[in-house]
């Protein structure tokens, strides 16, 4: 009874405990992303944003999340049952997974794996099954379009993703993310020698989360909301959640492989006293709010333009980029190991 | 190890089920989603087995590419689910010859088969020790040096591969309107614009 106490049940209780204190800090800045995003997006055009609901509006998200919760959940008739259900639960259990793998500060990590940043990219690409699960099993034309333009977008800037990836895994020499943390500590932050490549990164994860000026999965207007047209009350809660975590989740992976993690950015005392899980949450808080601006300021492209910039000038841009960084390393011999 | 043996049990569970699923469903896209779910599951028992790396790979490409291309073409393919039933008595014992035949061989050769003395001797490189090495680095180390020859021969008969699907698929289409960025770029204003004084009641 002792070792089944010792050997089994503690870690699992301390493994749940850990999960939650992941996930309910996550779920809490979703909540208050989509708040940030109203505001900021209210400043931008000369409006308040919300306002009534608690002091400043600070309620506002539980209120939307109440009244979510209290619609009915409608199935269409003639819709594939199973996937429909299925669809915005994958959606967004995978942007909650991802966070495993993800350290917050010098060792503050749930699952240290070798694999880490292979796990993130394999997470990412499986994303795309519930938007398109969702737009097939609607059985309706808008969804539908809008279900295959997001498996084809997803799918073309995976592949820029990926190269870039493994410019930075170059210079680091390991999967592990903590490692590329590391790496970054012994050296300068990723973002300097491969400033191009984080812009090509953060574009391609606007594209990758179909935020704007990339979201033609739901242009309003011409796919009325895109996949999740027939989607009511819980189910569209979680298609809504799932979206704003992957922002945030790209955004601590951009954190993680350039602008370097938890590190402060200077190796002085007033930054130096600050935890590292601050410094993290406030450059993610940088980049969430580039994207927002994004947001306010482009104009959607159009979809011969998107798969153009995908495929014609930043698969070309970022492989060369990788055999250039391949190049440096090898002549000027920082390989490393 | 009970929760390893319990884990096993339940992804190979899994992947037998949805395997079984893949061809016994009715519907193409739901058989299309089975099968991801048997990767996925073949993925979870590679990482049982420490094989992380190879887990990896297969989410990301099998399924976060094949499959994903494969729900694309089953999707769109105009299916009607009747007539496809109908054939399904009418073939079956073939199907099912074949499958026997491939069953028995596979059981002549695993019963047959066996590792000389001397073969390990022949393998250009020993595996490096999975305690010591990461996978991924081992992997590497092995098709980057040893075996560089073989995986370039892998790599340029995908290559071909992709060459010939592209050239099945090219054909020359007349009357479509592209896009030329650097045209549009190159544009100035004085070779778009002109200022012309126009006299009243005359016109240009």
């Amino acid at each position: 009874m002792d070792e089944f106490w010792s050997g089994y049940l503690w870690p699992a209780i301390l493994i749940v405990l850990e999960i939650a204190a992941i996930l309910v800090p996550l779920l809490i800045a979703i909540a208050y992303l989509t708040y940030a995003e109203r505001k900021v997006l209210g400043a931008m055009q000369l409006r308040k944003g919300p306002n009534v609901v608690g002091p400043f509006g600070l309620l506002q998200p539980f209120a939307d999340g109440l009244k979510l919760l209290l619609k009915e959940t409608v199935v269409p008739s003639g819709a594939s049952r199973a996937a429909f259900i299925v669809a915005p639960g994958l959606t967004f259990a995978l942007a909650l997974v991802a966070w495993a793998v993800i350290p917050f500060s010098e060792g503050w990590v749930l699952a240290n794996i070798n694999v880490g940043i292979l796990y993130l990219f394999a997470i990412s690409s499986m994303g795309v099954y519930g938007i398109i699960m969702a737009g097939w099993a609607s059985n309706s034309r808008y969804a539908f379009l809008g279900g295959l333009r997001s498996a084809a977008q997803m799918v073309s800037y995976e592949v820029s993703i990926g190269f870039v990836m493994i410019s930075v895994l170059l210079c680091v020499g390991s999967l592990n993310l903590t490692d590329i943390v590391h790496a970054q500590q012994r050296s300068i932050w990723f973002v300097i020698p491969h400033l191009p490549l984080f812009v090509i990164f953060f574009v391609s994860g606007l594209a990758e989360t179909n935020r704007s000026p990339f979201d033609l999965v739901e242009a309003e207007a011409e796919l009325v909301t895109g996949y999740n047209v027939e989607y009511s009350s819980i189910p569209f809660a979680l298609f809504f959640l799932g979206e704003y975590g992957n922002m945030i989740l790209m955004s601590a992976i951009i954190t993680i492989l350039f602008l370097g993690g938890w590190l402060p950015p200077l190796r002085y005392e007033p930054f130096t006293w600050v935890p590292g899980v601050i410094w993290l949450a406030l450059k993610i808080c940088v980049l969430l709010f580039g994207m927002i601006w994004v947001r306010a300021t482009f104009p959607r492209y159009r979809y011969d333009q998107l798969m153009r910039l995908g495929w014609k000038v930043f698969l070309p841009f970022s492989l060369f980029w990788l055999v250039l960084t391949a190049g440096v390393l090898e002549a000027t011999g920082w390989v490393p190991k | 190890m009970i929760v390893q043996a319990i884990v096993f049990y339940v992804l190979s569970a899994v992947l037998i089920a949805s395997g079984v699923l893949v061809i016994s469903v009715r519907n193409p896209v739901h058989a299309v989603l089975f099968l991801i779910l048997a990767f996925f599951n073949a993925a979870g028992l590679f990482v049982l087995n420490g094989a992380e790396f190879l887990a990896m790979v297969l989410v990301v490409v099998y399924v976060g590419a094949v499959a994903v291309l494969f729900l694309f073409v089953v999707m769109l393919l105009d299916i009607n689910l009747l007539r496809m039933r109908e054939g399904f008595l009418r073939y079956l014992p073939t199907g099912a010859l074949i499958g026997l035949i491939l069953l028995i061989e596979l059981a002549g050769i695993y019963a047959s088969w066996s590792f000389g003395a001397a073969e390990p001797g022949l393998l250009a490189a020993p595996a490096p020790d999975p305690g010591a090495v990461p996978n991924t680095d081992a992997l590497g180390r092995l098709i980057y040096t040893d075996y560089i020859y073989l995986f370039q021969a892998a790599g340029l008969i995908l290559l071909v591969a992709m060459i010939g699907a592209i050239m099945l698929t090219l054909r020359a289409r007349s009357g479509i309107l592209r896009q030329s960025i650097a045209h549009q770029l190159l544009r100035s204003r004085a070779s778009s614009i002109e200022l012309r004084k126009v006299p009243r009641g005359e016109g240009v």
